[in-house]
């Protein structure tokens, strides 16, 4: 075994989701289903495994700096292909391999009514998918970072259009598109700016460019805060904040196990890694981190609101995912790097648990995704019922699942940073829980609302689908125990601990444990509160719910859709409309044409040259060389 | 005899030839204009190697030689040109039954 050091298993993790995608891409007309979904599930475990390896190989302190190749040599400016392994990435590797795994695994069944074209087709991206995100959380500087960027985003644009055949998806696969093109933007500019002050771009050399270990500082405070911002918009624009939130709920277009791929696993959580990455900046520049609270605050409580009102299972769930991104943005503006990336991994989990159990829902029910048409489904699709409500507990935020302690950390970074900060972020937790059990109990409590035929195929779904939910539902439980506040069990915060490396643990402020118990205890009474209201208000199922001018706000989504079609899409589809009547046809064509007319008017004029006549040719040689020879004799003399 | 005649005679040879090949139709008529403008310059040059021989002739009796050469080369391409194309003007004339330099103007199409 002397040949597998650590480096090549560290490499092995990303070249494996790519050989599958190879494998599944070149060979998606010539392999059966079986042999599809045993590749890529299989590179995946594979992945996981090498993952699992790494992570518990990690060496302690310093990261570890694998460089493959220069990648950009120009100049002083030396960009190498390298990965950096410590434990935040290997953290991530675990929940993308994991995860994505499972997610594998419950496609092979969920996808299987697709041809073998297009089922290889649609692991081939998967995989890239997967490849992608492992890119950008192991490079170890910007630039290999962004490109597992751009990869992720590619990919969630050829999974949300993969039924791209329906223009409505392919619409929507575009606004994903067009809206993370808006962030990279912002992303890219932030890039070249701390190249042209520090001319690096690897995460180990941050400390220097702020000038923390005896240098001078490279970075000036305006440097800093400009830096941090744009990497902040980029950050928006993947992980879906304000103000470009709008294409996550339209990114359930997808196949449903892509919607718990980018919302579990990958994409949206890479804003939360490139920010706790560079905690360093941000730690430097207090004021953005403020900006990021209240961006992450109010996307979690607009976001909230409208989950109120979705009737459609996976939209509630998209917002839900979009709000609870909002905690990780409070927690991170909080200076609480370790909350978010511990709220990252246990929304993960739970986040896939539900995804995956809708998915088990609407293939019980034949493509049906709207929770009216829903209900009584608790007899018929018991795996799907208990691990759902595992699912709902968890990003309720009761004792002892995970929700509760990852999102107790928020709660509490939110406290230390402002009062005012921990009421609405509380208020946010009690509208989740209302909506994550109205979508509950709407689903699954009550009599079936649904067509006689759909209740005749009612069934649980295969083993290959509720596998992977179990499993999920039993880490959804247990994968919040790392991080127990130090107040619940001495020593029990073992995730800050192991993080410690990467994220300096702040020596802030601390609340004494009356208070924590107080906050505690508040917010799990309140939650409680929160779900008996749903239970009672929705037990009974209404088809009609009462409308009021604030409903109707909520359910079009404080028409924000609206609003930036009516303030950016129309005057840019204006502006192209202008261009193409006006500005194509007469200038470009005009000026392109134009050329053409005047050569062709200047040969009508010079036209009788060629009469045909040799006599005539004869007199214009003869002329000719008696002009040169004029010139000859009279000009050149 | 000076140089003067022999420039005014060759000339007044090429002018000859020149407006004859520009104005006439018939092509044999034109062959001919062409061999006078080609006489033309041999005898100029005729001319102008035997001035520079007896000019140069202490220093150096072999100046002026290479003109009379040019004139062998020119009576040779002569000689070659007239062979192809009186045989051109024969087939042109089997062809259309004419002469007619007028008559083959199907380049301009």
């Amino acid at each position: 075994m002397a040949m597998l050091s650590f480096p090549h298993i560290a490499y092995l993790i990303p070249l494996l989701p790519l050989l599958g995608f190879l494998i599944n891409g070149l060979g998606r007309n010539h392999l059966s289903h079986r042999a599809i979904a045993w590749i890529c599930s299989g590179v995946m475990a594979l992945a996981f495994a090498a993952s699992g390896w790494v992570f518990w190989n990690l060496p302690a302190g310093a990261p570890t700096i694998l460089t493959a190749f220069d990648f950009i040599r120009v100049g002083v400016l030396n960009i190498p292909f390298a990965f950096q392994l410590d434990a935040l990435s290997a953290l991530f590797l675990l929940i993308i391999t994991g995860i994505g795994f499972l997610i594998h695994v419950y496609s092979s069944a969920y996808m299987h009514e697709e041809s073998a074209s297009q089922y290889g087709r649609y692991f081939a991206y998967l995989n890239l998918f997967v490849f992608s995100m492992l890119l950008l959380v192991m490079g170890a500087n910007f630039v290999i970072l962004f490109i597992g960027w751009e990869g992720v985003g590619l990919c969630s644009y050829l999974l949300i259009g993969f039924w791209f055949r329906n223009p409505a998806y392919a619409q929507a696969a575009n606004k994903a598109f067009v809206m993370n093109r808006v962030g990279d933007l912002a992303f890219l500019i932030a890039i070249f700016w701390l190249i042209a002050r520090t001319g690096s771009v690897n995460f180990i050399d941050l400390p220097m460019a702020l000038g923390t270990v005896g240098q001078s500082a490279k970075l000036s405070a305006m440097d800093i805060t400009g830096i941090t911002i744009l990497l902040f918009i980029g950050a928006t624009g993947k992980s879906a904040q304000i103000p470009l939130y709008t294409w996550l709920p339209d990114a359930m277009a997808g196949p449903t196990p892509v919607s718990a791929l980018i919302h579990a696993a990958t994409m949206v959580t890479a804003g939360i890694y490139m920010i706790a990455r560079s905690n360093l900046l941000y730690t430097a520049a207090p004021l953005v981190l403020t900006i990021v609270a209240v961006i992450g605050l109010a996307t979690a409580l607009l976001a909230a609101t409208i989950a109120l009102r979705q009737n459609d299972i996976k939209k509630v769930l998209a917002y839900s995912t979009v709000s609870q991104l909002g905690f990780m943005f409070l927690a991170l503006g909080s200076g609480a790097y370790v909350a978010a990336v511990f709220h990252v991994m246990t929304h993960a989990f739970f986040k896939a648990l539900l995804f995956l159990g809708s998915g088990s829902v609407i293939h019980a029910l034949g493509g049906e995704q709207d929770i009216r048409k829903m209900g009584g489904l608790k007899k018929s699709l018991p795996i799907t019922y208990w691990t759902f409500l595992i699912g709902c507990l968890a990003i309720a935020g009761i004792f002892p699942f995970s929700g509760f302690f990852s999102k107790d950390a928020i709660l509490l970074s939110a406290f230390l940073k402002s009062p005012v900060f921990y009421a609405i972020a509380l208020f946010t937790a009690l509208l989740t829980a209302f909506y994550m059990f109205r979508l509950f109990i709407l689903t699954f409590g009550g009599s079936f609302r649904g067509m006689e035929e759909q209740r005749h195929h009612l069934h649980e779904s295969p083993l290959a689908m509720t596998l992977p939910l179990m499993l999920l539902a039993v880490l959804s439980v247990v994968v919040g125990w790392i991080g127990i506040p130090e107040v619940l069990m001495h020593g029990g915060d073992r995730l800050a601990e192991f993080l410690s490396a990467v994220i300096p643990v702040a020596s802030g402020h601390e609340v004494s444990h009356a208070t924590e118990y107080m906050l505690m205890g508040l917010s799990s009474g309140l939650v409680l509160l929160s779900i008996y209201v749903a239970w009672s208000r929705y037990k009974q199922y209404r088809s009609e719910e009462s409308e009021s001018s604030l409903t109707r706000f909520l359910d079009n989504k404080w028409y924000v859709d609206e609003a930036y079609q009516a303030a950016i899409v129309q005057p840019l589809h204006r502006l192209a409309g202008w261009i193409r009547s006006f500005f194509e046809p007469r200038i470009l064509d005009g000026a392109v044409q134009g050329v053409g007319r005047v050569v062709r008017y200047l040969s009508q004029q010079i036209r009788f040259l060629q009469s045909g006549q040799t006599g005539n040719y004869a007199l214009w040689m003869v002329i000719g060389i008696v002009l040169i020879l004029s010139i000859q004799f009279f000009i050149r003399k | 005899m000076p140089i003067n005649y022999y420039l005014f005679l060759s000339l007044a040879l090429f002018s000859i030839g020149m407006v004859g090949v520009l104005t006439r139709r018939n092509a044999i008529i034109i062959f001919m204009c062409i061999e006078l403008m080609l006489n033309a310059v041999n005898l100029l040059l005729v001319a102008f190697s035997k001035m520079h021989h007896l000019k140069n002739l202490a220093i150096n009796p072999m100046i002026g030689v290479d003109g009379q050469l040019f004139v062998f080369f020119i009576m040779v391409v002569a000689a070659a040109e007239v062979s192809v194309g009186l045989a051109i003007i024969v087939m042109m004339y089997r062809n259309v039954h004419s002469v007619d330099i007028q008559f083959l103007n199907r380049l301009k199409h």
